[in-house]
């Protein structure tokens, strides 16, 4: 809870530094602050118990606690690299103030307990991301992408709304853990529309985790954006959107799995197929890793799924999001890195392995998570999601995975080809600044360390 | 723990050489290859041949809660795979020396890395680390092909990438199914026996699914007809030390993955399907035979050779017999020597002529004597005569194989026929007879290649004469297999 508190309060302090003229000061005071808050965050893991505030309507446990962890660490490499992103631009400190506004969103979604916060929460998640989609004022790209995450969002939102109306009005609360009691007391005479309702909220779920058939905006949005929002988007927002999916189909939902088991695992097939398809035709690096984003939003899923019986899932989720998200930190670092002067085809890709070999082989490595290869943390991700789903009754959904993966490494591979036997296009050295390289080889690094290691994570999420 | 140094040795060679500059780096990789052979021949002291199974081994935790271990271990059998591998490897770096290629670090370093993932997989006694090993063998070769093949190869590479990573994954799948069942105390463990016992513990239609599931990476592996489609392309465009990597120790984790997780794990879907992959296997000796005589690439014709010798010794695998086994051990270590000097030849010839045709060659014994006798001795110990190490489990699998089927048995003994022909024919076109071209030259043999083609004849024959010490060791591990087996 401190650390969503300090958070805020950066977010407050940027807004400021334009009037009390620090703005040189800002970005080394939220890293600073970003460290404290991860510290604060840490601090309450020793919790044995989880503290309510606001009458009950954000509490943090643990599971809460751990996404906040990962969340607040990838935000912290995202700022060290948007260093100069803000430098560019001329309203700096509204930026910096959107960004840490999207991260209290995103902290409030893994620990509501109460669906006003979860609304509060991606409300307050997505309109600073909408802003941020269309910051390049003058790309028609961006703004396409701004106007088209808006409607989508919005669209969402409504649909969320609806869902959470409807719950309300056969349970009588917005209460999770109230919610959660209804239902096991009522469990044979519900009315109907608590199940539309149910249904209503997951595909609203559905769209901000961009699964299929609800993905539609991802990509043009993944394009249009400048690439760093892209990287905030596929990283922060996803795991904060798989929390709260996590919670509400955990905690609340639970009790009528039935009703839409069937459907998510649908949702997943469809996601599956048509990410993977559709990724291995793409020649823009961006849009390619938007409909991998869309896979691996399916893996996610697929651990909710399997989760209803079993208890080792959180620890896969937990894992996956982490592997996941620092692995795309490193592969968005070297993307921005290289494309900042290029076109964003793979050709911007051509030859890297000679004009840049550090670059290309920590994109290599990420590519590599990515696909799922060991040593690397991806692909013990994967693993753990195998495990999980192999108890369950979706056997056929995990032999889909199988062969998904299998089409992935394909074009995960397509980048690792054009480094290394493709002909460049400009023969220059790319030359980038230290503190993106410091970023690019530690998430590196970690994503090596702790595929070499996962007891590091995944045992630290033991309950 | 001399066990963990044998895997751990390369990577550590491989971490230097990829720090030396230039050519120096195959000379360190050469080196530090050649001491990996010694401290596996010092393995090879040390074993003692009894049947106390596994020996050496070496085990530490590593993700205690999922039960994986870090464990490692050599029986009869591996051990001779790892001889193998550390045999090949110095050899396959001493046949480079004429390559001149790029980055020579980076390469040699790869080539390091891959031996550590080789050793790995043999020695694994977990069925986790085993995956892990299996899947990190692949990094390096794909990287070899990739960067240092020849025209087309980004989509050659490619293919061979997604078919095995796409049968990797399948296998993973059938293992963590397995794994799933293992019960050790209330916790579930990766341990080679705890799978063993999980796996008989199965239903014979769950046997039967993971039969499928885990033979399909193999098969890939191998490869066996009709998971082959990759394999000739990827040979032919892969560098030739690449090609010899692939084929002379690559393809064995193959045929040795069958034999230790495979055949103990779901024994009765072995009875249910074990027809099937023989079946499968002795088409794949004759159509791939077929096809090889009618090759004018003489590497292309190597390949398929390839795919018909790892055919039956699949066959012979799966009839699980005694003679069978030990036949499959004995072919594998035969196989994988002499296909390195075949390899080996078919880059001589392009670096002196400048072509692998068949046709345009011709009349070479006339230029280069030694090279001919050399090429000759490689040749009949591919074709299995009497006195050279082919022989030897050739005779063992058609044995075993008939034990278990007499007509599958009469089809594999084909494969002796047609390699005959296809072999003869070749050596006839490009040694024999009149030059077809008449610039073709062809000077005297560098001298690494002819180290290296002496080397590979000299053990083709003492082992074709004395194959004893193998064939007891081979004996001893087959045993242990099938009282796990039954």
């Amino acid at each position: 809870m401190k650390g969503l508190l300090i958070i805020s309060g950066l977010g407050v302090l940027a807004m400021l530094a334009e009037i009390f003229k620090f703005k040189k000061l800002l970005l080394p005071m939220v890293l600073l602050g970003i460290v404290a808050a991860y510290a604060f965050n840490f601090m309450e893991w020793t919790n044995e118990y989880s503290i309510s505030y606001f009458s009950n309507m954000i509490s943090f446990d643990k599971i809460g606690i751990a996404f906040s962890g990962i969340i607040i660490a990838t935000a912290f490499f995202w700022f060290i690299l948007a260093n100069d992103y803000f430098e560019e631009d001329t309203n700096v400190v509204d930026h910096f103030a959107l960004v840490l506004f999207a991260l209290v969103g995103a902290l409030m979604l893994t620990a509501f307990t109460n669906m006003t916060t979860l609304f509060l929460g991606i409300e307050i998640m997505s309109i600073p991301l909408y802003v941020l989609a269309a910051s390049q004022k003058k790309d028609l790209r961006s703004n396409e992408a701004g106007f088209k995450y808006l409607i989508m969002g919005s669209f969402a939102s409504g649909f969320l709304l609806f869902g959470i109306a409807l719950v309300y009005g056969a349970s009588g609360s917005f209460d999770l853990e109230k919610i959660r009691e209804y239902i096991a007391l009522n469990s044979s005479g519900m009315p109907m529309f608590f199940y539309v309702g149910v249904i209503m909220i997951m595909i609203a779920m559905c769209f901000k985790v961009s699964a299929a058939p609800f993905h539609f905006w991802a990509p043009d949005v993944y394009q249009g954006s400048p690439t760093l929002i892209t990287a905030l988007m596929s990283t922060v927002v996803k795991t904060a959107a798989f929390a709260a999916f996590l919670r509400l189909f955990m905690v609340g939902f639970a009790g009528v799995s039935e009703v839409w088991t069937g459907i998510l695992a649908g949702i997943i097939a469809l996601s599956l197929v048509v990410s993977n398809f559709s990724a291995a035709m793409q020649t823009n690096v961006k849009r390619m890793l938007a409909y991998s984003s869309i896979s691996h939003a399916a893996f996610m899923l697929m651990v909710v799924l399997a989760n209803i019986r079993s208890n080792i899932s959180v620890d896969a989720i937990l894992y996956y999001s982490l592997a996941y998200s620092i692995g795309s930190i490193a592969a968005f670092g070297v993307l921005y890195n290289v494309t900042r002067k290029n076109t964003e085809s793979i050709e911007a890709f051509n030859g890297l392995g000679k004009r840049n070999p550090l670059l290309a082989f920590c994109m290599t490595v990420a590519m590599l998570s990515l696909a799922g290869i060991p040593v690397t943390s991806g692909f013990f991700a994967k693993y753990f999601v195998f495990t999980t789903m192999i108890g369950t009754h979706y056997k056929w959904l995990l032999i889909l995975a199988v062969i998904t993966s299998a089409i992935g490494a394909y074009y995960y591979l397509k980048v690792v080809i054009a480094m290394y036997y493709k002909k460049p296009i400009h023969e220059e050295a790319v030359v980038i600044e230290r503190s993106n390289v410091l970023v690019i080889t530690l998430t590196t690094v970690i994503v090596i360390v702790i595929g070499i290691v996962p007891g590091l994570v995944s045992e630290m999420f033991k309950f | 723990m001399l066990t963990a140094l044998l895997i751990g040795f390369p990577l550590l060679g491989a971490l230097i050489v990829f720090f030396v500059k230039g050519n120096a780096a195959r000379n360190f990789a050469l080196g530090l290859s050649v001491l990996e052979f010694v401290l596996s021949l010092v393995a090879f002291a040390m074993y003692k041949n009894n049947p106390a199974c596994t020996q050496l081994s070496f085990n530490h935790t590593w993700v205690q809660s999922l039960g994986i271990n870090f464990s490692v271990g050599l029986n009869g059998i591996s051990l001779l795979l790892v001889l193998l591998t550390t045999f090949l490897v110095p050899l396959i770096i001493l046949s480079s020396y004429k390559n001149e290629y790029e980055n020579p670090s980076s390469f040699y370093g790869l080539i390091l890395i891959m031996q550590m993932a080789l050793v790995g997989v043999f020695a694994a006694n977990d069925g986790f680390l085993f995956y892990v090993f299996w899947e990190l063998a692949l990094i390096p070769i794909y990287f070899i092909c990739l960067l240092w093949g020849g025209e087309g190869r980004s989509r050659i590479t490619f293919k061979f990438f997604v078919y095995t990573l796409a049968g990797s994954l399948f296998m993973l799948v059938g293992l963590i199914y397995v794994y799933n069942h293992t019960n050790v105390e209330g916790l579930k463990s990766w341990a080679v026996q705890d799978m063993y016992n999980a796996g008989k513990s199965l239903t014979a239609d769950q046997q039967g699914v993971v039969f499928w599931l885990i033979f399909i990476a193999f098969a890939v592996k191998m490869p066996v007809f009709p998971f082959h489609t990759w394999q000739p392309d990827t040979y032919v465009n892969a560098p030739t030390q690449g090609t010899m990597l692939l084929s002379g120790i690559m393809l064995k984790m193959g045929t040795f993955g069958v034999m230790k997780w495979l055949l103990p794990i779901v024994p009765l879907g072995l009875e249910r399907w074990g027809n099937t992959a023989i079946c499968i296997s002795v088409i794949g000796v004759v159509y791939a035979s077929c096809i090889a005589i009618v090759q004018k690439d003489f590497k292309r014709l190597i390949a398929y050779s390839s795919i018909a010798h790892v055919g039956l010794i699949s066959a012979g695998i799966f009839s699980t017999t005694q003679q069978g086994l030990q036949g499959a051990v004995m072919q594998m270590l035969a196989h994988g020597v002499n296909v390195v000097g075949l390899f080996l030849i078919a880059d001589i010839l392009l670096r002196h002529t400048g072509t692998r045709e068949i046709d345009k060659l011709g009349g070479i014994r006339g230029m280069n004597g030694n090279f001919a006798v050399l090429f000759l001795i490689v040749l009949l110990g591919s074709v299995a005569l009497p006195l050279t190490n082919g022989f030897v489990g050739e005779f063992l699998l058609i044995n075993g194989l008939y034990q278990y089927s007499a007509i599958a048995a009469a089809f594999a003994g084909l494969s002796v026929i047609l390699g005959a022909v296809y072999m003869l024919r070749s050596y006839q076109g490009i040694m024999l007879g009149e030059r077809k071209d008449n610039h073709l030259t062809f000077g005297s043999l560098a001298a690494t290649d002819k180290a290296v083609l002496i080397i590979i004849c000299s053990v083709i024959i003492a082992f074709g004469v004395y194959p004893k010490p193998l064939n007891e060791m081979a004996e001893e591990g087959v045993k242990i297999l099938l009282s796990n087996i039954k």
